[in-house]
């Protein structure tokens, strides 16, 4: 295919009504320059042999026919994309947790990652919310925003969130039963550290603002007379 | 009981029901025993029941249907602006407004607050109460 522009012409030739447009032929054959095209290759339309060919592989027979005819699966060529953040979620934004461990915890909006998810902090130290993903659709986003600017969450992708693969071990019938006694998992010590990196500025902006630690520690919940269809977040 | 706020023309009312809700209008002429001509300095003029008005107390000066310039110089000399936000019932209503708009940090905020008086007020009967009994 010829090169695209980056911004399409609008056609140069008008529609009057459906299937007539606003010019002839021969007024077309002047408006598009085919003329000077013309003029500039000798009066002669320019033409350009074929690309060269790549030489074809030898076509062997197949090794394999099938019995019956093989149908072809339709050629899918979607790419989703990522998920649309609500207008109302920007970074710094204070959500409220709807479902899972942390219900109703007022939590800080870090960045959205690349899964479509969210990044949220607590912080740790004031609402016991580690560094967490979240999905959109199970949080309100308050109109309360904390400033997030000190805060580096470069280094977070979906990545870091991975399960540690665990390496399948052979039991006897004697250790079957000892298996549930085994190891609880450990946070490693570097995950704490980015933890505490992370909360260390956010907690200091969040103590400039009054009340606002105490808003954070405290968790929502629906009371007598709320309704939520009529409430401001 | 007597009635003491009557529908006439000039009469100021709320109007507590429809699009217009919320907005205080003048009844500017009486269309039959149900409806009313109602006009504002922000709205175009129209007919209203009177179902979906509820009568003030503030009363302007206006002869019948008004021009809106006319309308709008008699609400200013009568200060009816003013005397329905300082009145108790323009008051309350304002006050219902911007509680409806708070924002959840707002809620918190009001919440402590509502304690921290009520801790207060706690503490002063408390003290009255020891002066009495003692």
């Amino acid at each position: 295919m010829a090169a695209k522009r980056k911004t399409p012409v609008k056609t140069r030739n008008p529609d009057l009504i459906r299937g007539v447009g606003k010019y002839s032929r021969s007024k077309m054959y002047h408006k598009r320059g085919l003329w000077a095209i013309k003029a500039k290759n000798g009066g002669v339309f320019p033409r350009h042999d074929p690309m060269p060919k790549a030489p074809a592989a030898d076509d062997k027979p197949p090794k394999f026919y099938p019995a019956e005819d093989v149908k072809k699966p339709l050629l899918n060529k979607r790419k989703p994309k990522p998920t649309k953040l609500r207008a109302s979620i920007t970074p710094g934004t204070v959500l409220i947790l709807l479902a899972g461990r942390f219900m109703g915890k007022r939590v800080v909006f870090l960045k959205q990652l690349t899964s479509g998810l969210l990044l949220v902090t607590g912080p740790f130290k004031i609402n016991g919310v580690p560094l967490r993903r979240v999905n959109q659709s199970y949080v309100i986003a308050t109109s309360t925003k904390v400033d997030i600017s000190g805060v580096n969450v470069e280094k977070f992708d979906d990545k870091y969130f991975a399960k540690e693969v665990q390496k399948k071990k052979k039991k006897s019938e004697g250790e079957f039963f000892e298996a549930e006694k085994e190891d609880k998992k450990k946070l490693p010590e570097g995950k704490k550290e980015d933890q505490k990196a992370v909360d260390a500025t956010l907690i200091k902006s969040i103590e400039g603002v009054p009340e606002l630690k105490a808003y954070l520690a405290a968790r929502f919940s629906l009371k007598s007379g709320m309704k939520p269809h009529e409430l401001a977040f | 009981m007597p009635f003491k706020r009557y529908v006439e023309i000039g009469r100021v009312a709320l109007v507590n029901y429809g699009k217009d809700h919320g907005k205080l209008v003048v009844i500017v002429d009486v269309v039959d025993q149900n409806r009313a001509l109602v006009d504002a300095p922000d709205m175009v003029r129209s007919q209203m029941n009177f179902k979906r008005l509820t009568l003030t107390d503030i009363k302007i000066d206006i002869n019948k249907v008004p021009k809106k310039k006319t309308l709008i110089d008699a609400m200013e000399k009568a200060d009816v602006k003013n005397k329905w936000e300082n009145s108790s019932w323009g008051r309350k209503l304002i006050v219902q407004k911007r509680r409806a708009s708070l924002d959840d940090f707002g809620r918190f905020k009001l919440m402590l607050a509502k304690i921290k008086k009520a801790g207060i007020v706690r503490q002063e009967l408390a003290k009255l109460k020891k002066e009495t009994s003692a």
